[in-house]
């Protein structure tokens, strides 16, 4: 131990910097991974228990009945990992095995700015909000991308409607933090999350509450989850852009990627609504309280709510049709938060709510 | 030193995607090239410190307008072959148009520095310093007046791009909405009483 610690005041500190944040990425990203595992068997759980069935209930770690059914997950990756992946033959080779990176490393690189506790955060730059903006904005490319180098016209039909449907809702949903951004003051999550501090009525939900509504709808269809899964659409197109996809490249590259943005996107509705890692209890308890204080925490268990509503949205809605969807887009949500920032910019100029003082 | 390598790196790949654009012989690479083209300008944007407007590119250009950009080349039928007929007979024009390019850009680069002294980098910016609010700040008080007018021409490019598809076209089945949503099952369904029929 001593000889360790010798060693390691023996880095230069800019090395020493860089070898500790490397670990912080490596522990986030194998977190989000682990999650994405346990997400896909909680779908299957939730899912199946709201359709009186039971879920997978067979594989389990060490045999312990307890377990039973958590071992699925890493089966399944097991099992196609080991698959053969097919290129098809008349494909662009180069852009059909690029899209799937395309795909997984925005939604990896997005995890930089969370504010994951009052004091852990990766990266904390100050454009933070336009950063995850622009991020989620790429994901598109490799469904695009995908789409066409698969030489499909089932693949290409997907990722025209995935590509059109993308665009319309990333208006809607910058524009819903814009509002968000306007009750901030800043756009920098983290202080995003500081200026709600003080219970549950001073978090940006209460004055705010259309745009809560148009964000979360909106992330629904931004990582293309049911009801606004067209681009998957398999009674019609039998599996969008992903129906040339085999194995590995399924697997680690559109499910991965699909999954861990369903996590960002609930992760980041309690930061930018819901108060982030802050308590609903805080200035209702006493201060020194457990639960009236902030930490990781409540962020974990807002997200898990999130996570659980879209799981229950899937399981209850029918999927839109495609007209429907770029109707509630465009006609629907787009005037909806446009007139809820005008009332905002009036709250604002009136000094009500948030901004009294 | 370390902003010195990774400035040419990102400039030599610029200038590599740059060409790949105008030489690759798919539209659709093309235009990839071009996205990775707007990505080292962000990043080149970044080294200077203007965070902001490197995220706004990467936000807009990137984001929004190339994808469109993508969505259209991917859905034309481009016969390359008929494009590159006409290059002889266009030639002279190119050249034209590139030489004017050229002085333009060496007005801008040289002739209007003469006289101004180059500091070679820019100075470490205060601890707290926002770039975001800094452009604010800029924007909507010196630059108001210019940054409304590009507002309005944006609206009415939005406003033409809706009127175009305003027209009526005759035959088109569609759907009525309300029309849809108050329909009621009696409407629909007749139910019938009738004896059951028996066995003879």
């Amino acid at each position: 131990m001593e000889k360790l610690l010798a060693m390691w005041a023996a880095i230069p500190p800019d090395l020493q910097a860089l070898i500790i944040v490397t670990l912080q990425i490596v522990g986030v990203m194998m977190t989000v991974i682990v999650a994405v595992a346990m997400l896909t068997l909680a779908e299957r759980k939730v899912i199946g228990y709201m359709q009186l069935r039971i879920g997978p209930n067979r594989v389990t770690f060490f045999g312990l009945r307890i377990l039973r059914g958590v071992a699925q997950p890493f089966a399944d990756v097991v099992k196609l990992l080991l698959k053969e992946i097919i290129v098809p033959g008349a494909s662009s080779r180069l852009l059909f095995l690029l899209a799937p990176l395309i795909v997984l490393v925005p939604a990896l690189a997005t995890w930089a700015v969370v504010p994951f506790s009052p004091e852990f955060v990766l990266a904390d730059i100050n454009a933070g909000l336009l950063y995850v903006l622009a991020l989620t904005s790429l994901g598109v490319y490799g469904v695009i991308l995908a789409g066409w180098a698969s030489n499909s016209k089932y693949a290409f039909l997907g990722a025209m409607r995935s590509a059109a449907q993308m665009v319309a809702y990333e208006i809607a949903m910058g524009f819903a933090l814009v509002g968000v951004l306007m009750a901030a003051g800043s756009l920098n999550l983290g202080e995003i999350v500081r200026s709600q501090q003080g219970g549950v009525l001073s978090w940006n939900w209460f004055w705010l509450f259309p745009l809560f509504i148009v964000y979360v709808v909106s992330s629904l269809a931004e990582t293309n989850r049911a009801p606004f899964d067209v681009a998957e659409g398999e009674s019609e197109i039998v599996a969008g852009f992903h129906v040339e996809y085999s194995g590995a490249a399924f697997a680690a590259l559109f499910a991965l990627p699909e999954y861990a943005n369903m996590i960002l996107v609930s992760l980041l509705c309690p930061v930018f609504f819901f108060g982030g890692w802050l308590s609903p209890f805080q200035g209702y308890l006493p201060e020194d309280w457990f639960i009236a204080q902030p930490g990781f925490f409540w962020l974990f268990l807002k997200t898990c709510f999130f996570l659980f509503v879209f799981l229950w949205v899937r399981a209850t809605f029918p999927r839109y049709r495609y007209d429907q969807i770029m109707r509630l887009g465009w006609k629907v949500l787009i005037p909806i938060t446009l007139i809820w920032i005008g009332v905002e910019a009036v709250l604002a100029w009136l000094r009500i709510g948030p901004w009294a003082n | 030193m370390l902003v010195t390598i990774l400035f040419y790196a990102f400039s030599a790949v610029l200038i590599g995607a740059a060409l790949g654009v105008i030489l690759a012989r798919n539209p659709v690479h093309s235009v990839l090239f071009l996205v990775l083209c707007f990505f080292n300008a962000a990043v080149l944007w970044l080294l200077i410190e203007a965070e902001f407007l490197a995220i706004v590119m990467v936000l807009v250009y990137v984001g929004a307008v190339m994808v469109l950009f993508l969505f259209v080349v991917m859905m034309l039928d481009i016969n390359i072959e008929k494009l590159r007929e006409g290059f002889t007979r266009n030639a002279p024009l190119g050249i034209v148009i590139a030489l004017i390019v050229i002085v333009e850009l060496y007005y801008v680069l040289w002739v209007r520095r003469l006289g101004i002294e180059v500091t070679g980098g820019t100075a470490p910016l205060p601890e707290n310093y926002s770039n975001t609010a800094e452009i604010g700040a800029v924007l909507y008080t010196e630059y108001v007046y210019p940054f409304q007018l590009a507002a309005v021409v944006l609206l009415i490019a939005i406003i033409a791009a809706i009127a175009l598809t305003m027209r009526k076209r005759p035959g088109l089945k569609l759907q009525d909405i309300p029309h849809q949503v108050s329909v009621r099952a009696r409407d629909r369904v007749r139910i019938v009483q009738m004896p059951t029929e028996r066995d003879p």
